[in-house]
């Protein structure tokens, strides 16, 4: 596997240099071992595709939305500033993130701090990386395989976004197979809205086990996920069933560069 | 001008003058909620009230209740045009007054019989899916009481007001065709010939009676159902369309900002600039109201989450695909909306004894538990679920900023990730040091 290149944004500046997109890697695929992996592959998906990108690195922070979704209005703003104020002074036009909690705050919820670009979603990026063949990709091992997306809330319904990951996924020549509640009724895996960050509620059921039983009841061979914290959910959920030896979750992002050999 | 018109007439106004006082009181509750400016893009509101709304779009997504709810709603509309009619005849004495439309008014009165039955025959279904099949969205904690009473009271008065137009009409032709009185040959009646055989046995006299009755009754009755819709979830059928012009427009997902906060926050972070004034007492209903963070009562709102709650109709699509709720949890985002309006009600009683709004040591907090905030997603299955696109998770977060701001009352958990995100930078206790680690290897 080749040599990861990656590059600040403090580096580029120092170098007088513009990157096409700065990749936002977002917490969890900064410090969560899971979802790192889902950084590398994206990151080995840039690098295939020649894209110029850079990232904050560590004048990267969170970027408010667990705090905002909790009620922490201020803890939010402080961060949102902060970041702007970082964003802005590099002059970022343009930010991809592999998350779509990361995706969605900054697109959305960060101009009315004075935040504004152009924000997409890693599976909008890979999507528009092979329709302008900047990678190329062959279904070959997934021939055959059975493929659920599971729609992340802030992507799909948050966004309305439910085609680029799927047409990412075409890519792979595999059978994609849909959950009965998908796209715009898909079934949130339980982490949002800051659940991630504490015990679920009393109840009789957690919601990941609930979503993993449905995305198990399409036969998959494989999860597929936008979205670092449905990734962790949903594999909690498979491990739940016992399924994790014939079921694994990954990111679209993943699956893509497993394709490339990237 | 004989004794029954001047009844009429004197019911009309009674009935016009009560429910002009109920929107009245209507729109002064809806107001006591926050302003909130929304005449923005106006053209995709006009659109989106004539799909979603006037089009239904958001009903058929489940084609049952949704293909006999359009039913249901068609009827209503243009059975109006009989109730013009009768309105009409109540006041000028006359018979059948639309009647000089001769073949028109054939096809008229005949699809209002076919309608009418369709309406009749959708409302026992609608009836046999809540009391028989018991349809779980139907039996959720919060239908238990009053809503249940309620939907009950609106089916069976639909089917009782529908059974007495046509049994009307029934008594009508066959009147018509003896050449008794004033009753004229017109209209086509597809639907109550086929009563005619109960009714072809009496005499003139009773079939009169039972005319009249019946004309009484759908009268009376829709004047009566006019006043009870305020204090309904039958509300609906008014509210829906202001309710989904002022929709929101903005991704999903996105919470509004809270600019108060952002002059607080800039001020912090940079000394120079100076904190934002304090708020101004806002008078509301005759009493001061303090600018709070977040929702501890219905005036910290926006007016469009009031409007929200007096437009829902307690249908329990959302509760019914809430992943919370689901999964056994307390929070129902229908029940949201509930406690929401039943509060707004509240202060209003509380305005309409005293003149003005008292602290009655209650608030939206009352009805609505921590628990129940704290087990929401924010995935907005719900806002997509609704026919009316009423949005219960800004409610939602509008109490869990209270909680958060005004309370310091959270989760555990949420305290740490709130003091891990201030030190850190992350939701974790990872440093800013820890966040290349990822590059290496």
């Amino acid at each position: 596997m080749a040599e990861l290149t990656i590059r600040t944004m403090a580096e580029f500046a120092a170098a007088g240099e513009v990157p096409e997109v700065l990749f936002w890697v977002g917490c969890a695929g900064s410090f969560d071992d899971r979802a790192k992996k889902i950084t590398k592959a994206f990151v080995r998906i840039l690098n295939a595709a020649n894209v110029k990108f850079a990232i904050l690195g560590q004048e990267e922070s969170c970027t408010g939305d667990p705090a905002r979704r909790a009620g922490n209005e201020f803890l939010f703003q402080m961060q949102a500033l902060q970041n702007i104020t970082v964003l802005n002074g590099y002059g970022i036009k343009r930010i991809v993130s592999a998350c779509p909690h990361c995706f969605n705050i900054i697109k959305n919820e960060y101009p009315a701090l004075g935040g504004n670009y152009e924000v997409m979603h890693h599976t909008q990026f890979i999507n528009a990386l092979l329709k302008e063949g900047r990678i190329k990709i062959e279904g070959g091992d997934f021939k055959g395989k059975r493929i659920t997306f599971h729609d992340p809330c802030y992507l799909g319904r948050g966004n309305g976004e439910y085609e680029a990951p799927r047409e990412v996924l075409l890519k792979l020549d595999a059978a994609l197979v849909e959950m009965k509640r998908s796209k715009a009724k898909g079934l949130c895996c339980g982490a949002g809205g800051a659940q991630m960050f504490k015990e679920a509620e009393p109840g009789n059921k957690e919601v990941n086990v609930e979503r993993s039983e449905e995305a198990l009841g399409t036969e998959p061979n494989i999860i597929a996920a936008g979205c670092p914290f449905c990734n962790t959910m949903l594999t909690d959920g498979v491990k739940h069933f016992n399924k994790e030896g014939e079921v694994v979750v990954k990111d679209v992002a993943e699956l893509i560069a497993e394709a490339g050999e990237l | 001008m004989g004794i029954g018109n001047i009844v009429f007439i004197i019911l009309l106004i009674g009935a016009s003058f009560l429910f002009a006082k109920n929107i009245r009181r209507l729109v002064r509750n809806i107001n006591l909620g926050k302003d909130q400016k929304i005449d923005d893009r106006k053209g995709e509101r006009w659109s989106l009230m004539a799909r979603v709304a006037l089009g239904q779009s958001k009903m058929v997504v489940r084609p049952i209740p949704g293909i006999l709810h359009v039913l249901v709603y068609a009827g209503f509309v243009i059975i109006n045009i009989e109730v013009l009619e009768i309105v009409i005849d109540g006041v000028l004495g006359t018979h059948r007054v639309f009647s000089f439309l001769g073949g028109f008014y054939d096809v008229l009165i005949g699809s209002f019989e076919v309608l009418a039955l369709l309406v009749l025959v959708a409302c026992v279904i609608f009836l046999i899916r809540r009391e028989v099949l018991r349809i779980k969205r139907f039996w959720n904690k919060e239908m238990g009481g009053w809503p249940r009473t309620d939907a009950t009271l609106i089916l069976v008065m639909e089917i009782l007001l529908m059974g007495a137009f046509l049994k009307m009409n029934a008594t009508d032709q066959i009147l018509a065709e003896r050449g008794v009185g004033h009753y004229i040959v017109a209209g086509s009646y597809p639907i109550s010939s086929m009563l005619r055989p109960f009714f072809e046995g009496m005499s003139d006299g009773t079939l009169v009676l039972l005319e009249r009755s019946y004309w009484w009754f759908h009268i009376v009755g829709i004047l009566a159902f006019l006043n009870y819709l305020p204090y309904s979830k039958h509300l609906h059928i008014l509210l829906a369309f202001p309710n989904v012009w002022y929709s929101k427009l903005q991704p999903k997902t996105e919470i509004a900002n809270m600019p108060r906060v952002t002059g607080e926050v800039r001020s912090m972070m940079d000394p120079s600039i100076p904190p934002p004034e304090p708020a101004a007492q806002n008078m509301v209903a005759g009493a001061e109201v303090p600018d709070r963070f977040g929702a501890k009562d219905i005036f910290d709102l926006s007016w469009k989450s009031l409007m929200d709650a007096y437009s829902c109709t307690e249908c329990g699509r959302c509760t019914s695909e809430c992943p919370a709720n689901l999964t056994g949890k307390l929070l129902s985002p229908r029940k949201i909306m509930m406690d929401t309006r039943d509060r707004v009600a509240e202060v209003g009683r509380v305005i309409d004894a005293k003149g003005k709004w008292e602290d009655d040591g209650n608030s939206l907090h009352s009805r609505i538990t921590d628990e129940e905030l704290w087990a929401c997603t924010t995935c907005n299955a719900c806002t997509e679920a609704c026919p009316v696109n009423i949005d219960p998770v800004n409610i939602i977060v509008e109490m869990r900023r209270y909680l958060v701001m005004e309370e310091s009352k959270t989760r555990p958990a949420l305290t740490s990730m709130f003091n891990n995100v201030e030190n850190n930078g992350a939701p974790w206790a990872f440093g800013p040091d820890k966040r290349m680690e990822w590059t290496e290897g």
